[in-house]
C-alpha cells in the first residue's frame, strides 16, 4: 500500500485539521468530538442543515461546508459511520433557533445514528427533521434488503436544500424539498479496481485485470454483478440504462416529527424517467478515475439522453462522492423543475463546490 | 439475587471475551458485511470497561447508562447503536435498584432486547442479533417459570443463543449491510447474533462464579 498518510489512527484527525488550515475563513472544526462547521455558524434565523457519514468518499460531507450548502459535517471512520454525540454536538454547534435537517443516507448505521441524534435534539428543544437519501439503482428491492444505498444524490440534495435555508425556507420546505430532491434522483455506478483503506492496507475486493464490477456502493463492498472488461460507451450505456429504466421503487421512509417528537412511516415512490423530462447530471469519479475519463462518459450520457428526449439542464463532472482510491464512475440523473433549477444555480461558497460568489 | 458487583464483573468478562473473540467475529463481518465488527465491538466493551473501573457504581442504572453511551459513542455503525440502546433501555429498567431479582433481570434484559428490535425494526429470521436475543430470553423465561435456579436458567439461556447463532448460517439476511449481497449471505454465520451469544455466555459465567464464591464463603 502506497497512501499519504502517518499514523493510520490519526488519519481523519489530520485531515480534518489540513481542511480547516486550508480554508481558515470558511471551516472550524472540533476533533473531539470529530465535526466540520462553517466559520459563520449558526447563522441568525437559518434553518441549519447538518449530515455526515463514514470517511473516505471526500469531498462528501466536510467539503460541502459552507455557503449555500451544509452548516455542518460529522466525519466518521473510514467507512463507518459517525455516532450521535458527534451529531448532537455538531447540531448543537450550527442551530440558530430556525431547526435543523439531518441529511441521512441509506445504511443503516447512519440511519440508527442520526435517529438517536434527532432524539437527543427534540430532547433539548431543538425542532428537528430528517432527510433520507436512498437512490443507488443497483439495489433493486427495498422488501428484503435494507433498501437502497444512498450516493450520488446526496450532492444534490445537500445543495437545493441548503439553497433553500440560506433563501429562508422554514424547517418543513427545506426537508419536503430535500425528501424531493431525493426522491426525484437516481444513480448507477462502476468500479474497474477496489478500494485500499489505510486501516486493512490491501484491496477490499479482488478483481481480476479483465474484469470490472457493476453496481457497487461507495465502500469497497462487492457490486451487483461482475462482468469482463468493457469500452467506456459500454459502460455508459449500462449504467444510464439502469438509471433510465428503472421502474418505480417504492419504499417506507421513516422520517422524525417535530411535532410529536415520534417517528413516521411513509410510503413514498420514486416515478421513473419519462421523456421530456428535465435533469441535472452529475458524472462523478470513484476516487482513482481521472477527470479526462469522465468526459468521455458524459459524451456518451448526453448523447443517450438526447435519445431518450432527457434534457439535461445542468451537469457536474468530477470527483465528489469518492470512495478512497477506487477507480470507477457513477452516474447520477436529478429530475428537476424550475424552482430546483433556481436553487441549483443559487450562489454556493464550499471547498468543493463554489459558484455565483 | 444480582449485585452491581456482579454487573460490574460481567460487563468486565464481556470485554474480554469480545476481545478474545476479536478476529473471529471481523472474520465472520468480512463474510458478509465490512469487516469491522469484531474490532468495533472490543473497542466499545473495552472502553465501557475502562469507564466502569474509573467510576464504579451501585447504582445498575447508571452503570448500564455509562455502558450504553459508551458504546453508542466509542464504536460507531449499527451494533454500536443496537447494543447502546440495549443497555439505555435497561438502564430505565433498572432505575435506582442495586440489586435484581431473577424477575428484575429478565425484565431488564427483556427491556434491552425490545430497544433493539425498537431501534433495528429487524424481525425474527432477518438474520440479525435478535435471531439470538429472542430464543434465548424466552428459553431464559421458560426456565424462570419453571422455577429452576438463576445459573442453571442463565447457562440454558447461554446455550440457547449458541444453538440460535449457529442456525443464522442457512438465513438469507434482510437487515444491514449483509442484505445486499442476497442470496450470497446464505451459509454464513451472523456477526451479530455471535457477539450476542458471547455477551450471554459472559453474563452466564459470571453469575455462575458470583453464585460460586458466595458458597464458599464460610458462613
Amino acid at each position: 500500500m502506497k497512501k499519504l498518510i502517518n499514523e493510520t489512527d490519526a488519519v481523519i484527525r489530520e485531515q480534518m485539521e489540513g481542511m480547516a488550515l486550508a480554508y481558515p475563513d470558511q471551516l472550524r472544526i472540533s476533533t473531539e468530538p470529530k465535526f466540520i462547521v462553517r466559520t459563520d455558524a449558526p447563522v441568525p434565523a437559518k434553518v441549519a442543515l447538518v449530515s455526515g457519514g463514514g470517511s473516505g468518499h471526500e469531498p462528501l460531507h466536510g467539503g460541502f461546508v459552507g455557503m449555500g450548502m451544509l452548516d455542518g459535517a460529522c466525519p466518521g471512520e473510514i467507512f463507518t459511520s459517525p455516532t450521535p454525540d458527534q451529531m448532537y454536538a455538531c447540531s448543537l454547534a450550527v442551530h440558530s433557533g430556525a431547526g435543523v435537517l439531518l441529511v441521512v443516507k441509506n445504511y443503516t448505521g447512519d440511519l440508527l445514528s442520526f435517529e438517536t441524534a434527532a432524539e437527543l435534539l427534540h430532547g433539548d428543544g431543538i425542532p428537528v427533521r430528517t432527510v433520507l437519501v436512498d437512490d443507488d439503482v443497483a439495489v433493486k428491492d427495498s422488501l428484503y434488503t435494507a433498501g437502497r444505498r444512498g450516493v450520488g444524490a446526496t450532492l444534490l440534495v445537500e445543495k437545493i436544500a441548503g439553497a433553500a435555508a440560506e433563501a429562508g425556507y422554514p424547517l418543513h420546505a427545506v426537508a419536503e424539498l430535500a425528501q424531493k430532491v431525493a426522491l426525484h434522483s437516481r444513480s448507477m455506478g462502476m468500479a474497474l479496481t477496489s478500494c485500499i483503506t489505510p486501516a486493512a492496507g490491501k484491496p477490499t475486493f479482488d478483481l481480476g485485470p479483465d474484469e470490472i464490477e457493476i453496481g457497487i456502493g461507495i465502500h469497497g463492498e462487492p457490486g451487483q454483478r461482475r462482468i469482463p472488461i468493457i469500452d467506456a460507451d459500454k459502460v455508459t450505456t449500462l449504467l444510464a440504462c439502469e438509471i433510465l429504466d428503472d421502474p418505480p421503487y417504492t419504499r417506507i421512509v421513516r422520517s422524525f416529527d417535530p411535532e410529536t417528537g415520534g417517528w413516521v412511516e411513509q410510503r413514498l415512490t420514486s416515478a421513473p424517467f419519462q421523456p421530456g423530462d428535465r435533469v441535472i447530471a452529475l458524472v462523478n469519479s470513484m476516487g482513482g478515475t481521472p477527470v479526462s475519463e469522465l468526459y468521455t462518459v458524459y459524451r456518451q450520457l448526453a448523447a443517450i439522453c438526447q435519445q431518450r428526449s432527457i434534457h439535461i439542464a445542468r451537469t457536474l463532472v468530477g470527483a465528489y462522492i469518492t470512495s478512497l482510491d477506487m477507480q470507477g464512475c457513477s452516474i447520477t440523473l436529478t429530475r428537476i423543475d424550475d424552482e430546483m433549477l433556481r436553487l441549483w444555480d443559487a450562489p454556493v461558497k464550499t471547498p468543493a463546490l463554489r459558484w455565483g460568489v | 439475587m444480582i449485585s452491581a458487583a456482579t454487573i460490574t464483573a460481567w460487563l468486565h468478562h464481556a470485554a474480554t471475551l469480545l476481545d478474545e473473540h476479536k478476529a473471529y467475529l471481523t472474520d465472520l463481518d468480512a463474510a458478509i458485511g465490512d469487516a469491522d465488527h469484531g474490532v468495533n465491538i472490543a473497542r466499545g466493551f473495552n472502553t465501557v470497561a475502562q469507564k466502569i473501573a474509573a467510576q464504579p457504581s451501585q447504582s445498575l442504572g447508571l452503570l448500564f447508562k455509562t455502558a450504553g453511551m459508551t458504546l453508542m459513542s466509542a464504536v460507531g455503525g449499527a451494533s454500536g447503536m443496537l447494543y447502546g440502546n440495549f443497555f439505555l433501555k435497561a438502564a430505565a429498567v433498572a432505575g435506582d435498584r442495586s440489586t435484581l431479582d431473577d424477575a428484575d433481570l429478565l425484565a431488564v434484559l427483556e427491556a434491552g432486547r425490545d430497544g433493539i428490535v425498537q431501534r433495528g425494526r429487524a424481525e425474527l429470521g432477518d438474520k440479525t442479533m435478535i435471531d439470538a436475543w429472542t430464543p434465548a430470553l424466552a428459553t431464559l423465561r421458560e426456565a424462570l417459570a419453571a422455577e429452576q435456579p438463576l445459573t442453571t436458567a442463565l447457562t440454558r439461556c447461554a446455550a440457547t443463543a449458541q444453538q440460535a447463532m449457529a442456525a443464522t448460517i442457512p438465513l438469507q439476511a434482510r437487515k444491514g449491510r449483509a442484505s445486499y449481497l442476497g442470496e450470497r449471505s446464505v451459509g454464513h454465520q451472523d456477526p451479530g447474533a455471535t457477539s450476542t451469544y458471547l455477551l450471554l455466555r459472559s453474563l452466564s459465567e459470571t453469575v455462575s462464579n458470583a453464585a460460586l464464591s458466595t458458597q464458599d464463603q464460610p458462613t
